[in-house]
């Protein structure tokens, strides 16, 4: 196993209806949707599995019914999954009693609501410090623990407001925030920006990005859209009807897209916002003149205008900084009018 | 159009079938009626005593058993529920002292008294505190003028002892309601058998349990409490489940993911985000105990309801309506209160750190009152109690007043009375006592079976075998016919005034009002005024039930109208319809299912009435169930509660069955 896997599920199943965990065994855990169907049960969640990486922002992105909020579910036990594993660090998380799921929860994991959840009697202080308080940690203690937060999270001043007198946009600063409190291993956010304005959406997410610099958490990021699973991703799984499938970078999903299904969502997505200047790159050749270097992580939309402006190619250097190729100003312009490029 | 013809065929076919049977089913009833009771043997009519089944012994042995011989092993089962009493009986002490007879030392006669309770010019400051912090001066004027009136007319000391037993019943109720709920939430198991049992506490009248509490808890104060308390808790514990489920279910995902144990998930997330929906329940919770007033003094109560049962019983009509006001009044201030704590609006934030007082001016200044008039109370007298002279009493002038319409106006409410009974009420008893029983039990099979299949046929039946088998037929047939006619009366009534209510703004707010005040009243302070003016019989009866279960007709009419969608009524303005075309074609079909839903209600309200009405003389079930209760006899007045409970139920599910199908062909959710 991957020493920097942090999270991962290996076959994990949700099943509803009556009778599911029999049906399971029955099936030898590889039941078919035609089993499904006989058998008059739902497959919310089928045959998942996942390593989410340490540090990694993991995004699992589906439509309505795809499944992918009853995943998340499962992977922080909100949901008991019909059958599978749940490896957290190493431990089952299934077999973990109640009370050790309550230590796990309070201390290693947070999670953050499509809709807020945040409680509406209780002021922004109150709300950031709940999942301290639960823990019984001394009121100054936590309430001096919430304010750095709440200050993180760009609402100092707001801390006696109560959650209906905020805007969207500051009430999920409030559930991010809260979510932060405890200081998680793990970070779930199930649609947090879906319920925002388009324009809010953004800012979030530019917000998520600024936090993310900082802090360096593990991320399962749940989301039905796709523009905003390739903005922030590490890595996408893609899910259908309860199953994932297709898991990989946002590059290798748009370039190599493992079903018609997954294509019809990379299609309208602009090839020069997830290209990397790595993949794109011409055979390196010491003898030409370049303009300078890019790392092979940079993306074609971030260094298109420097090198458009530019007569000469750009040397890209490997994970080690040495050169491995050359991005001319050509390349750039195929990328960017969206001419058939050659990999 | 030849496409529509076509489409309605099959559909003609079993409403074709259903309608002659019916039209048959009233030809042949037309029949047994003109031919009279001769043409069926007696057993027909009344089952004879013999055949009859004998369960009201087998709950009265019961009963016995469970009072003299039941033993948990360490201790008896009376002994349980003596000392399940006794613990009541410390709350309720403490507030009677508190607001009536000030605190005692010694016993009797002999009793010295320590502190006295609080003055009436410290518990009007408490409610218009409360008022003012609820919501706002106008509301906090309105309770204080309440109160205020209680003391001016002579009211306050029985108010006081009346307003002792609420304080106390109120929470024990909200309370017990409450874990009953979070049980239910809880486990999906146990709500599932909470739920006929709530059901059955809500149709069954409340004197058929009165007896049993009497032999468990004997007479007094306290048994009426828990009669209170039994009688409020079901609609608590169901708003409660409600509120419960209402909490989304995003707020309990992220009470687990905070790693709330069970109980701090239920105690610091659940039940907090479920507050507006649980205030709802407490004001359920006050208006239903100060609905028992009244009937609780049967077992023991003290305060305005004794004042009004004491007046009836001597026919002291003047006394009777001032005490009966007076529980109007306190019922009303109550209310409003309640509920604007229900409707509070949310707290906002505040940046100035608070001083104690600044943070809780209302229980200072009121703690200062307190203390203030207790000191001056002991030296100057009226602001302890309010001065005897300053009362004011409208008894006598009230008296007067009805004896003045009596005298005037005898002939036509006699008329009015005489008209109705010979036309209307007479004609349909006897239309219901001249059925043979298993013709009525097969017609309302039949309307059961169509209504809700097969399950409601067997619920429809078996309920009404028991009715029969424990020899209430009769008594339950002048139950449904004076049901029956009541309800048709107060539909008569009542739906127009809720259609033009829905249509007519300031008719409508006029109408609200009228609502809502007719719904706070105690359902027995109905009885005091027909009684003064009609005399005993089953006209008062009638007129009291109609006036306290109109509400619901109207309400619902009202709501049924409102909530057409407005593109359906524009559609038939647009294609050309007249308002009467509109009304009757478009409005009245759309409405229907609601306006079932508001029959329904009616039906339940009219039939929890009839009993109180068992008062003014009739001679259905309700009477048999306060015979039972002056004999106390545990068996009789259960059977012919629960025979009452049934009725109820065979209505309540054979109109909802009704309603759904309505709103299924009108393809409203």
């Amino acid at each position: 196993m991957n020493s920097s896997v942090k999270l991962s599920c290996r076959g994990v199943w949700k099943i509803f209806g009556s009778g599911a965990e029999d049906f399971l065994q029955k099936h030898n855990n590889k039941p078919s949707s035609h089993d499904l169907k006989n058998a008059h049960l739902v497959g919310g969640v089928r045959d998942a599995n996942i390593d989410i990486h340490s540090g990694e922002i993991f995004v699992i992105m589906g439509l309505s019914g795809s499944g992918k909020s009853t995943l998340v579910r499962c992977l922080s036990r909100l949901i008991e999954p019909t059958g599978g594993e749940i490896l957290f660090d190493g431990q089952d998380l299934l077999k973990a009693s109640d009370k050790e799921m309550i230590e796990i929860r309070r201390h290693k994991m947070g999670m953050v609501f499509q809709h807020f959840a945040l409680l509406p009697h209780l002021t922004v202080l109150g709300n950031v410090a709940f999942p301290l308080e639960v823990q019984g940690i001394s009121k100054e203690k936590r309430e001096q623990q919430a304010q750095s937060i709440i200050e993180l999270v760009g609402l100092k001043g707001k801390e006696s407001f109560y959650p209906r007198e905020l805007s969207g946009g500051q009430q999920q600063r409030v559930g991010i925030a809260r979510s932060l409190a405890v200081e998680p291993e793990i970070w779930f956010l199930d649609e947090p920006f879906s319920a925002l304005d388009p324009l809010i959406r953004r800012e979030m997410q530019d917000e998520f990005i600024r936090l993310q610099n900082v802090l360096k958490k593990t991320i399962v990021f749940i989301t039905h859209d796709f523009e905003e699973a390739i903005r922030l991703a590490d890595r996408i799984a893609i899910m259908k009807d309860g199953k994932i499938i297709q898991i990989g970078t946002p590059e290798e999903l748009v370039i190599n897209p493992a079903t018609s299904y997954v294509a019809e969502f990379t299609q309208h997505i602009p090839r020069a916002k997830v290209l990397t200047a790595g993949l794109l790159k011409a055979a390196f050749d010491s003898s030409v003149e370049t303009a300078g270097t890019l790392p092979h992580d940079a993306i074609i939309a971030d260094v298109a205008d420097q090198v458009e402006k530019s007569d000469k190619p750009f040397a890209i250097t490997g994970p080690e900084g040495t050169p491995i190729g050359l991005l001319t100003r050509e390349m750039v312009l195929d990328v960017l009018v969206g001419r058939e490029v050659v990999l | 159009m030849i496409a529509s013809v076509r489409n309605m065929i099959p559909a003609m076919g079993p409403i074709k079938g259903a309608k002659i049977f019916w039209i048959l089913a009233l030809l042949t009833s037309v029949f047994f009626y003109i031919e009279g009771k001769g043409l069926f043997p007696k057993w027909m009519f009344k089952i004879p005593r013999k055949s009859q089944l004998p369960i009201k012994k087998y709950f009265s042995s019961f009963m016995e058993w469970l009072v003299e011989d039941a033993n948990f092993g360490f201790f008896t089962f009376k002994e349980m529920t003596r000392s399940f009493s006794w613990l009541l009986d410390v709350p309720l002490s403490f507030s009677t002292s508190l607001l009536s007879t000030g605190f005692l030392e010694g016993q009797g006669s002999q009793a010295v008294q320590i502190l006295p309770p609080l003055s009436w010019i410290a518990v009007i400051a408490v409610v218009i505190a409360m008022g003012h912090y609820a919501r706002d001066w106008k509301l906090a004027a309105f309770i204080g003028g309440c109160f205020l009136y209680l003391a001016v007319f002579g009211q306050w000391d029985s108010a006081m002892v009346t307003l002792a037993s609420i304080v106390i019943a109120v929470p024990f109720g909200v309370i017990g309601g409450l874990f009953l709920a979070i049980a239910a939430y809880r486990s999906p198991t146990f709500e599932k058998c909470i739920s006929p049992v709530l059901d059955l506490m809500q149709t069954i009248p409340v004197f058929a349990y009165l007896v049993p509490i009497l032999f468990l808890f004997g007479f007094g104060p306290v048994a009426a409490m828990i009669a209170t308390i039994i009688y409020a808790m079901p609609p608590m514990t169901r708003i409660a489940i409600m509120s419960l489920k209402g909490v989304p279910g995003e707020l309990s995902d992220f009470g687990n993911m905070a790693g709330c144990t069970k109980r701090q998930l239920m105690w610091k997330v659940l039940v907090p985000s479920a507050t507006s929906g649980l205030m709802v329940g407490v004001n359920q919770v006050i208006m239903l105990s100060l609905n028992m007033v009244i009937i609780a003094s049967m077992i023991g109560a003290g305060g305005l309801g004794y004042d009004v049962l004491s007046s009836l019983r001597r026919l002291d009509i003047g006394g009777g309506l001032e005490a009966g006001v007076g529980i109007v009044v306190l019922a009303i201030a109550l209310d409003r209160l309640s509920q604007a704590f229900a409707t509070r609006p949310d707290p906002i934030h505040s940046d100035i750190p608070q001083t104690l007082i600044r943070r809780h001016p209302w229980t200072v200044t009121v703690t200062i009152i307190a203390i203030v008039t207790l000191v001056l109370g002991l030296v100057i007298p009226p602001i302890q109690s309010y001065p005897g002279v300053m009362e004011l009493g409208v008894g006598t002038s009230l008296a007067e007043f009805v004896k003045w319409i009596n005298i005037n106006y005898f002939d036509t409410l006699e008329g009015y009375k005489t008209f109705v009974l010979v036309y209307f009420m007479v004609p349909v008893k006897l239309v219901l006592l001249k059925m043979p029983w298993a013709w009525t039990i097969l017609l309302l099979s039949v309307a059961a079976w169509q209504l809700g299949g097969v399950r409601l046929l067997a619920l429809t039946l078996s309920l009404c075998l028991f009715i029969l088998a424990t020899g209430m037929w009769e008594k339950a047939m002048i139950t449904v016919y004076l049901c029956g006619v009541s309800v048709i009366i107060a539909c008569v009534f009542g739906i127009p005034i809720g259609i033009v209510a829905a249509e007519n703004q300031r008719f409508g707010r006029i109408a609200q009002v009228m609502i809502d005040t007719l719904q706070t009243l105690p359902s027995f302070v109905y009885l005091i005024p027909v009684v003064m003016l009609f005399r005993v019989g089953d006209f008062s009866a009638l007129v009291a039930v109609v006036l306290y279960a109109i509400a619901p007709a109207v309400r619902y009419a009202t709501h049924g109208i409102q909530q057409i969608p407005p593109a359906l009524i524009e559609a038939g303005v647009t294609s050309g319809c007249t308002k009467r075309q509109l009304l009757f074609k478009i409005k009245l079909p759309l409405a229907l299912p609601e306006i079932l839903l508001g029959l329904n209600q009616t039906i339940m309200l009219a039939l929890s009435m009839l009993v109180i009405t068992a008062l003014v003389g009739t001679r259905d079930l309700g009477q048999e169930v306060y015979i039972a209760l002056t004999k106390a006899d545990t068996g009789r007045g259960l059977v012919a509660g629960l025979s009452i409970a049934f009725i109820a139920i065979i209505a309540d599910r054979m109109i909802a069955a009704g309603s759904k199908k309505a709103k299924q062909r009108l393809g409203l959710g």
